[in-house]
């Protein structure tokens, strides 16, 4: 067994564009959830419009690269507000099976036949994202920090990213600390008395689907530009569940939990998933096949959400007392 | 709780130890499933073709409707489905996709899909004259009100269960699916590894779901009540229970289709304007009979009383004497026995994989909400509205959106009538 490639692909992972994409997921999804309360579970709906937003625009209409950027961004935020329109005035049940159905909806339409010639069907689109490598700063070649390496491709996704979720990061810790965000933990804690106090439960509620779905939107972008290409089965639900285990296992309701859930969970996740390839390919483990070891990792992923939300759900950095799981 | 936690993970690892004997597909191919309205269609001959035109291999579809080609490397292939070989009465649904271009990558298989549809051997294109395409669209909407009604059924035992679990306990299970799933997976063990007729291997399936699904409350969702865990807790670690039950019947079955052993081909016969297989309208029959007996039990009998009352308000039902917790267990034992036969039937007439019961999940709550969440009649009457709207929608949008269409009615129904067809008017904001 090669435990350097094991290690060296965990961290690769853990600091790669998994990490920044889920990430930025995730810290999205601490809007919804962690600050505000609301149980979203259709983030890969807010994914999917931001990543086919670019997409469609450059690759089927073959308009500008900022363009599209500006539709997939539009693309979110009407998203959110036909997502919030419905199901803000309703208990948190209902907004979570509105939400994953409307996930499944933008799903089932941009992979049908019927829009083929628009969105690719079940192929998806490619050839959007020469003007994003076209920035590049890096100098085509390998950038290597001893074992550790990327090409300049992906050196380029990675600061784009990594850039992206430090500002992310600060706008919501700034947000957070501002009255506007002390109102948002107010629903998430007692949504009755926020409203007896004059405030306009609803409003904030939507501003809030907003804010964390175009950070969603923004993931999509890094999704579809790290492949340069995008295919609907990327966006199913699995997404939106790593996306909150992520966030469950670094801490909701924390400025850096996403950020470091990725990390984390992504490094488990590779560390475990070589583990386990390398040790079927040399005969350690000799009854299951490489292919399972798929299989089990997502076992492991639903395992993991279980046994974090029984024993420790405030993850790794949060606090118990500010986690909004108790909401009737 | 830890105990509990322990005795689950020992229980789901027995199962695993048990089951592990799966055999996945090495290199790359390419393969497909030919159906016509759920039914295999036999005899078929494709050809594969690579990208520059050189024969790579030729398969004919086999009783369950399946071939495969293997090929030699990753590329580019064409695959023809030569028309002449399809059985009288199933043409393409699309004359000028006979031959598909489809990527096949690294050490994987491609499934290729060819859209059969029944229809007239000579061409299809001919519209009749304006009387006859009167009679024939109502020909279709019969036919698609049946199989509306056949879906409906399915949706309605699970969504039973969803609708009971969610009244007594307040937990929306997105496990829920998965009991079909499991259900119908148990069946398939009994039913091909043990050896069982499918007509044996049924009952008792469903007795060991029942038991699954008490010890699902047992062990594990009751502790956690106990432990005061949070309902939105609850739901999120019912996905997590979700991810690893579908998870751990890939790996123990793989991501194919498989067939029961028994009724995979039936000749269809022809009432009136429908056209069905004698398997559907039994299983039609069952799953009509097992929902009027749940009904009448719900409604008459002490147990379907007090499950009543448990859903109507479960600290007055207790202070009344109710013990709410075994009224629990029962109604999780109920639910679970009920979708389990609603995945066996949905296995026999359909599909059987590891994701059937993902696919239909939305479904249920679709009908759940459209009755009314926690009501057990609005979940039956919500469900039949729903797989009846989803198969007659059809002919107005294509197959393939046919659950988006479902689904988007859910949410308007949310903005006009949040509390759905038969629930209370109460405040759910």
């Amino acid at each position: 067994m090669d435990w350097t490639l094991i290690f060296i692909r965990a961290v690769e992972a853990g600091i790669g564009t998994e990490a920044v994409i889920y990430g930025l997921a995730a810290i999205g999804l601490n809007i919804h959830f962690g600050y505000t309360g609301l149980l979203n579970f259709g983030q890969a709906g807010f994914l999917a419009v931001g990543a086919y937003g670019v997409a469609t625009t450059v690759a089927t209409f073959g308009l500008p690269f900022w363009l599209g950027i500006a539709v997939g961004l539009a693309a979110a935020v009407l998203f959110a507000l036909l997502l919030g329109i419905p199901t803000l005035r309703l208990r948190a049940d209902y907004l979570a099976i509105v939400t994953i159905a409307a996930a499944e909806i933008v799903r089932l339409v941009v992979r049908s036949v019927a829009l083929q010639d628009t969105f690719g069907g079940t192929d998806g689109l490619e050839a959007f994202s020469d003007d994003f490598y076209g920035m590049n700063i890096y100098a085509p070649g390998s950038y290597d920090i001893g074992p550790i390496g990327f090409d300049h491709r992906t050196m380029w996704v990675l600061t784009v990213g990594w850039v992206l979720v430090a500002i992310a990061c600060t706008v919501v810790y700034l947000v957070m600390k501002s009255p506007w965000g002390r109102v948002l933990k107010a629903i998430r804690e007692d949504e009755d008395a926020v409203r007896s106090l004059g405030k306009n439960v609803f409003s904030y509620k939507m501003q809030a689907l907003v804010f964390g779905g175009v950070i969603g939107a923004l993931a999509g972008f890094l999704f579809a530009l790290s492949r340069a290409a995008t295919q609907p089965d990327l966006f199913s639900t699995e997404l939106t569940f790593f996306a909150y285990t992520v966030l469950i296992l670094g801490g909701a309701a924390r400025v850096l939990g996403p950020v470091l859930g990725a990390v984390v969970f992504w490094c488990l996740l590779i560390l475990v998933k070589t583990g386990m390839e390398e040790a079927v390919n040399h005969q350690v483990i000799t009854f299951i096949t490489v292919n399972q070891v798929g299989s089990i990792n997502y076992m492991l992923v639903g395992l993991g959400l279980i046994l974090l939300l029984i024993y420790r759900p405030q993850g790794i950095l949060g606090d118990k007392r500010e986690i909004a799981l108790d909401a009737r | 709780m830890r105990r509990a936690v322990i005795a689950f993970t020992a229980f789901l690892g027995a199962l695993f130890i048990l089951l592990a004997s799966p055999a996945w597909a090495e290199g790359e191919s390419l393969r497909g499933t030919l159906q016509n309205q759920g039914q295999p269609v036999n005899g078929v001959k494709i050809s594969v073709t690579s990208g520059d035109g050189q024969p790579v291999g030729e398969a004919t579809s086999d009783a369950e409707g399946k071939w495969e080609v293997p090929v030699p490397a990753a590329g580019s292939y064409k695959v023809t489905l030569d028309q002449a070989t399809l059985p009288a009465g199933t043409v393409l649904k699309f004359k000028d996709r006979a031959t598909l271009t489809v990527q096949v990558f690294e050490g994987n298989y491609r499934n290729v899909l060819f859209a059969l549809a029944s229809g007239d051997a000579a061409g299809g294109a001919t519209e009749p004259d304006s009387g006859g395409s009167r009679s024939a669209f109502w020909t279709r909407v019969a036919q698609l009100a049946f199989e509306g009604l056949s879906l409906g059924l399915i949706i309605a035992l699970g969504a039973l269960g969803i609708s009971l679990i969610f009244g007594t306990t307040g937990l929306t299970n997105f496990a829920h699916g998965e009991l079909l799933t499991v259900g119908a997976f148990i069946a398939f063990v009994l039913n091909t590894t043990v050896g069982l007729h499918l007509l044996i291997a049924t009952p008792l399936a469903v007795i060991i779901a029942a038991g699954f699904g008490y010890g699902q409350e047992r062990f594990f969702w009751g502790p956690l009540r106990n432990r005061k865990t949070g309902l939105v807790s609850m739901m999120i670690i019912s996905i997590g229970v979700a991810m690893f039950l579908r998870y751990l019947l890939l790996f123990l079955f793989g991501g194919e289709n498989v067939p029961y052993e028994q009724y995979v081909a039936q000749d269809g016969i022809e009432l009136g304007p429908i056209f069905t297989t004698p398997k559907s309208l039994i299983a039609m029959g069952i799953e009509i009979a097992v929902l009027i007996a749940v009904g009448l039990a719900l409604t008459f009998t002490r147990l379907g009383k007090a499950t009543r009352a448990v859903s109507d308000n479960p600290a007055l039902a207790a202070s009344s004497g109710i013990n709410v917790d075994r009224i629990v267990r029962i109604v999780w034992a109920m639910g679970a026995a009920v979708a389990g036969l609603a995945g066996i039937m949905l296995g026999t007439t359909q599909i059987l994989n590891f994701q059937m019961g993902q696919q239909i999940l939305l479904l249920m709550f679709a009908g759940v909400t459209l009755g009314g969440l926690g009501t057990a009649f609005g979940a039956l009457v919500g469900s039949l509205v729903v797989g009846m709207f989803v198969q007659i929608s059809t002919i107005w949008i294509a197959p393939e959106l046919k659950t988006v269409g479902a689904l988007a009615v859910l949410i308007l129904v949310l903005l006009v009538r949040p509390q759905g067809i038969l629930g209370r008017r109460e405040r759910i904001g």
